[in-house]
């Protein structure tokens, strides 16, 4: 078990629920997701609570974030996106936070399992279909129509474009999860590495240190993947919310 | 009386320095702006992560679309074979988007649509000159 560098990614159940058949547990992720909320939350209303004027060290953190956040919606989907700031910042600090909380030892890494990470993108692309035919009717339908098309490759065209639309939600959930779970797992390995070579005796020990040099660089990769995944998540979710607000032109 | 004045005189002095300085961080705000833009700087890795997970999900979607229909109509293999290979044009397409080789073959108005960052902006007027170098 020591040295199972899958290990990290077991469920266990906390509390054992069960409703109707359908087993609700209480587990590990959830609770790391409520903490994670919890402390997002937390620190953002701590933060900006002094509402100072002249921002003190944390409230200028908060307003930062905010910023960032504000700045990638508009630039990616234009001043009216702005209605969808709440969800952008809601998920991009959910899965930024999520992120750098499995970078702790013995924590749990929520974004690691690909349920959460495609619920998070269902999510997403579910508020850019509603919202897309609700602001556009059936003219929404215009996003797989490319125009200027000889009415012989039309189908073939708008096949391609469908799958390349569903496709969005999966490719989408699938980075996110895979970065998580291929850094998680190399830096487990290597950090095994170490354990077992400096089982080996004094030559072993200077052998060890290689991997360790390797662990501590992949720990800072590690903290870049962090921040740069739920960076990406929110810029195409921004991206994507540009489609519903303006199908086409 | 004179000491009031003074004080005046330096209140407005420093209405004019706070002007001047909100000036200032205007047209910085607009050349960071500029500055800023994401130079599509992505660390190697992480591209070769998109681009893969992008190609892999089309191909998926495809097959499972043909499987459904499969499934639902009774043409075992048909179906999934010609979606399956609709789902490979899907993800050369979605390749060739995301790293910006196929901006826009057909017309502007396709690849705005399609969410190519450069293209877009219909409601940010007089932003437009800001993506003109922002090519991958």
């Amino acid at each position: 078990m020591a040295n199972d560098p899958i290990h990290q990614f077991q469920l266990n159940k906390l509390i054992p629920l069960d409703i109707g058949g359908t087993d609700i547990s209480f587990t590990n992720s959830s609770l790391f997701m409520v903490v994670t909320v919890a402390a997002t939350a937390a620190f953002l209303i701590w933060a900006t609570s002094g509402r100072g004027l002249i921002p003190s060290r944390t409230q200028s953190l908060a307003e930062m974030s905010y910023e960032f956040v504000a700045s990638m919606l508009r630039d990616g989907a234009g001043s009216e996106g702005m209605k969808f700031f709440p969800m952008v910042f809601s998920l991009f600090m959910f899965i930024l936070v999520a992120n750098l909380f499995g970078m702790f030892p013995y924590f749990f890494t929520v974004t690691s399992h690909i349920i959460v990470t495609f619920a998070l993108s269902m999510l997403v692309i579910g508020t850019v279909v509603v919202y897309g035919f609700y602001k556009n009717g059936i003219g929404f339908l215009k996003l797989f129509v490319p125009s200027g098309i000889p009415a012989v490759l039309m189908p073939l065209v708008i096949m391609i474009e469908v799958i390349s639309f569903i496709s969005r939600p999966i490719s989408l959930s699938v980075r996110l999860f895979a970065n998580m779970l291929a850094g998680h797992i190399t830096l487990k390995v290597f950090a095994g590495f170490v354990v077992s070579l400096s089982g080996l005796g004094a030559a072993g020990i200077g052998i060890a240190i290689l991997p360790l040099i390797m662990t501590v660089a992949l720990t800072g990769l590690e903290f870049l993947v962090a921040f740069l995944q739920a960076y990406v998540f929110a810029v195409l979710t921004c991206m994507y919310l540009n489609d519903a607000l303006h199908p086409s032109h | 009386m004179k000491n009031n004045n003074e004080k005046d005189l330096a209140d407005k002095n420093r209405k004019e320095r706070l002007a001047a300085l909100e000036a200032k961080l205007a047209s910085s705000r607009q050349t960071d702006l500029i500055k800023n833009m994401p130079k599509t700087g992505k660390p190697g890795f992480g591209n070769a992560l998109k681009m893969s997970s992008e190609f892999i999900s089309a191909i998926l979607v495809g097959a499972g679309i043909g499987y459904l229909i499969d499934s639902l109509t009774g043409t075992r293999p048909w179906a999934m074979i010609v979606m399956l290979l609709l789902g490979f044009v899907a993800g050369v397409i979605n390749v060739l988007r995301s790293s910006g080789e196929m901006a826009d073959p057909y017309q502007r108005g396709w690849a705005a649509a399609k969410g190519d960052k450069k293209d877009q902006k219909p409601t940010d007027k007089g932003r437009d000159d800001l993506y003109d170098d922002e090519d991958e």
